[in-house]
């Protein structure tokens, strides 16, 4: 239980920081953000396409319960679906608060431009919440529905949550999986377009050689396989205990995100041999910054340190077979993520796209060099604490990790 | 007969439902075809570096021009020196949009806020349509496009007060309303254009940087017209284009 404890406490102190980073971003400072034009993306967007990977990953592990029926994966299916929700909407928090004019959301949908690939990825990712949304109610509602005869706060969220539906039977329970199944199978090339559509948004972007390379679509796949099943390593530990109940499960899992890992390394190795040899100045440039540069610690300590090597230790050596060894390895692999994200965003756009563009005026917002402000600082950690706090209220209100007795058949 | 007799309502209803989709998409490019404007110049610069003597006037006459914010700079002048020249002399180089005829800004846009005009070419931004995504800025290979993120001279005595003429919208600095929190980016000062969207050098209806230059080496101009003076600098001076490799086909011209 102290897990969850850590849990409640980091998501509820964050809350106050997410309020006034809120208040500053609406009421005095519209951006009070050290972005520029040189580095028009920055922490926000690193952070977006962290929680989008996750989302999209822990939804591919979800289907391989419910699209490939692999039943040992079963009890983290539902904790998967729903963290595969709550990143999302975290991403899209992110996102919101990140654009120029959040007010006009809707222009995405009224006037789509068909060839733009953010333009893909905000449909495909609508779609997708969606899918999501229905395929997470048709995994409750029999669990909602007979928690709705219970009396208490619980049961009146439940009579609600179920909108009317109070059929506990099995039958119905088949009927539901049923329906689960084909939303879940419309969901998986959902997911992979959508995370592949975040990967080719920055892949088509010829002005940036870092991004721009074939592989970046499919690495981002990868990448979210990878981070996603880590993450639903740790939520099992935080919320079933998982590394004591569901042994057997963790450490299956751990050898799937081992391979997603190797997968992920061989990707991103294949790439910066390319771009090496490839020369192109820009590209050597970023790369450069990467293992050089004034946020080099991120990659040799962060990606190297607790996205590799650690991870390497827990999931490879004989510990693999012990499921708390697996726990730190794959929560090793969360956080190292964030540095990951970062260090796509960043030293992508840093080099200037003109020798001189930096210097020929002197101005913050014109600079290769990028420092979030406090408020993003802020606003992410108060992110964060917002999806602890929906995740938290989540595993209170819905049974996520069992299926309830029914009480009627016992009566 | 045959056909006719084999032809359910289901199939009937197929082949006419694409029959009128492929109706549809033909009338469609008919009237697109038929309705726009036709293109009647080509905008573009020739910029003279042998001319310029890096005063940045351009950089200021822009910048009272369009009342642009601190960090957004419609042209800029680079003063890097050539790779490997033994004197290390900078080399001047204004710097503006370079309305490109393949422009890799347009086609990222998620909400065609950003488009190439279809007469004159000039890539322009819709300030309402715009969500402040800045894909846009990412995606411009010349660092061209500027985020304003709601700064304001403060110390100047009209900070706050601004009306920009840009598009001919006259629309002042209000915080919380476009352009704060859009993409900005150099138009060729085309609210300077007559209804005709014709300039004028005479009556001083022209882009701001090449009106100031005291060097006079901006030269703006129809690139169609082969009588323009950009035009004949192009055909009787050797000419280069940033990043020619990138197949965007900018419409601003260097000389060395």
């Amino acid at each position: 239980m102290t897990l969850k404890r850590v849990f409640w406490i980091v998501g509820v102190l964050g809350l106050a920081p997410f309020g006034w980073a809120l208040y500053v971003r609406f009421f005095t400072h519209p951006d009070a953000s050290n972005l520029g034009s040189v580095v028009p993306w920055g922490l926000h967007v690193a952070q977006y396409i962290y929680f989008v990977g996750l989302s999209a990953g822990s939804f591919l592990i979800s289907s391989l319960v419910y699209v490939f029926g692999m039943k040992r994966f079963e009890p983290v299916g539902r904790l998967a679906v729903f963290t595969a929700i709550v990143t999302l909407l975290m991403a899209l928090l992110t996102i919101g608060l990140d654009i120029g004019h959040l007010e006009r959301f809707w222009h995405v949908f009224a006037y789509v431009n068909p060839v733009s690939p953010m333009a893909w990825m905000i449909w495909m990712y609508a779609i997708y919440l969606v899918i999501l949304a229905v395929e997470f109610w048709f995994l409750m509602r029999r669990d909602m529905a007979v928690a709705a005869r219970s009396r208490g706060w619980r049961g009146t969220v439940a009579r609600i949550l179920t909108i009317g539906s109070r059929d506990a039977s099995d039958a119905s329970l088949a009927r539901d999986m049923r329906y689960v199944k084909v939303a879940a199978t419309i969901g998986v090339p959902l997911a992979i377009m959508f995370h592949g559509g975040v990967g080719a948004l920055f892949g088509v972007l010829a002005s940036r050689p870092l991004w721009h390379t074939p592989l970046f679509p499919v690495i981002f796949i990868v990448s979210a396989l990878a981070s996603g099943g880590a993450l639903l390593v740790a939520a099992s530990a935080i919320f079933q205990e998982g590394w004591r109940v569901h042994r057997a499960m963790i450490v299956d899992l751990g050898r799937l995100v081992l391979g997603f890992l190797l997968l992920d390394i061989l990707m991103q190795i294949s790439e910066i041999l390319i771009g090496v040899y490839g020369a192109d100045p820009s590209y050597l440039a970023s790369l450069n910054l990467v293992v050089g540069g004034s946020y080099a610690w991120v990659f040799w300590i962060v990606q190297l340190g607790l996205g590799v090597a650690l991870p390497l230790l827990c999931l490879a050596t004989p510990l693999r077979h012990d499921s708390r060894a697996v726990v730190v390895g794959c929560s090793s692999i969360v956080i190292a993520f964030i540095g990951v994200r970062l260090n796509i965003v960043l030293p992508g756009l840093s080099p200037e796209e003109i020798r001189g563009l930096t210097l020929a005026v002197t101005d913050p917002r014109v600079s290769s060099a990028y420092v979030p402000s406090a408020w993003e600082w802020t606003l992410s950690l108060g992110i964060v604490a917002v999806g602890l706090v929906i995740f938290g209220l989540g595993e209170i209100f819905l049974p996520l990790s069992r299926h309830l007795p029914d009480a009627a058949e016992q009566a | 007969m045959d056909l006719i007799q084999l032809t359910s309502r289901r199939e009937f209803l197929k082949y006419a439902a694409v029959g009128a989709v492929a109706a549809s998409v033909v009338a469609h490019e008919a009237v697109q075809a038929a309705t726009l404007p036709e293109r009647k110049h080509h905008w573009g610069m020739v910029i003279d570096t042998r001319r310029c003597v890096g005063c940045e006037a351009c950089v200021v006459a822009c910048k009272i021009e369009n009342k642009t914010p601190p960090g957004v700079y419609y042209t800029i002048v680079t003063k890097e020196p050539l790779p490997g020249s033994p004197t290390g002399r900078p080399v001047f180089m204004t710097k503006p949009c370079f309305h490109c005829e393949e422009p890799p800004c347009v086609p990222v846009c998620p909400v065609n806020a950003t488009y190439k005009r279809k007469t004159d070419g000039i890539v322009v931004v819709d300030y309402d349509r715009c969500i402040g995504c800045r894909y846009c800025v990412a995606a411009c290979p010349y660092g061209a496009r500027y985020a304003d993120f709601g700064d304001d001279y403060e110390l100047s005595p009209l900070a706050g007060e601004t009306v920009s003429p840009e598009y001919k919208q006259y629309r002042p600095r209000v915080p919380g309303t476009s352009p704060i929190g859009n993409t900005r980016k150099c138009s060729f000062c085309l609210h300077l254009q007559d209804d005709q969207g014709e300039y004028d050098r005479d009556a001083g209806r022209w882009p701001a940087c090449a009106k100031t230059c005291p060097g006079h080496a901006i030269h703006f101009g129809d690139l169609d017209d082969p009588e323009s003076e950009a035009s004949i600098l192009l055909r009787e001076r050797n000419a280069i284009r940033l990043k020619e490799e990138r197949g965007t086909e900018p419409s601003v011209y260097y000389l060395f």
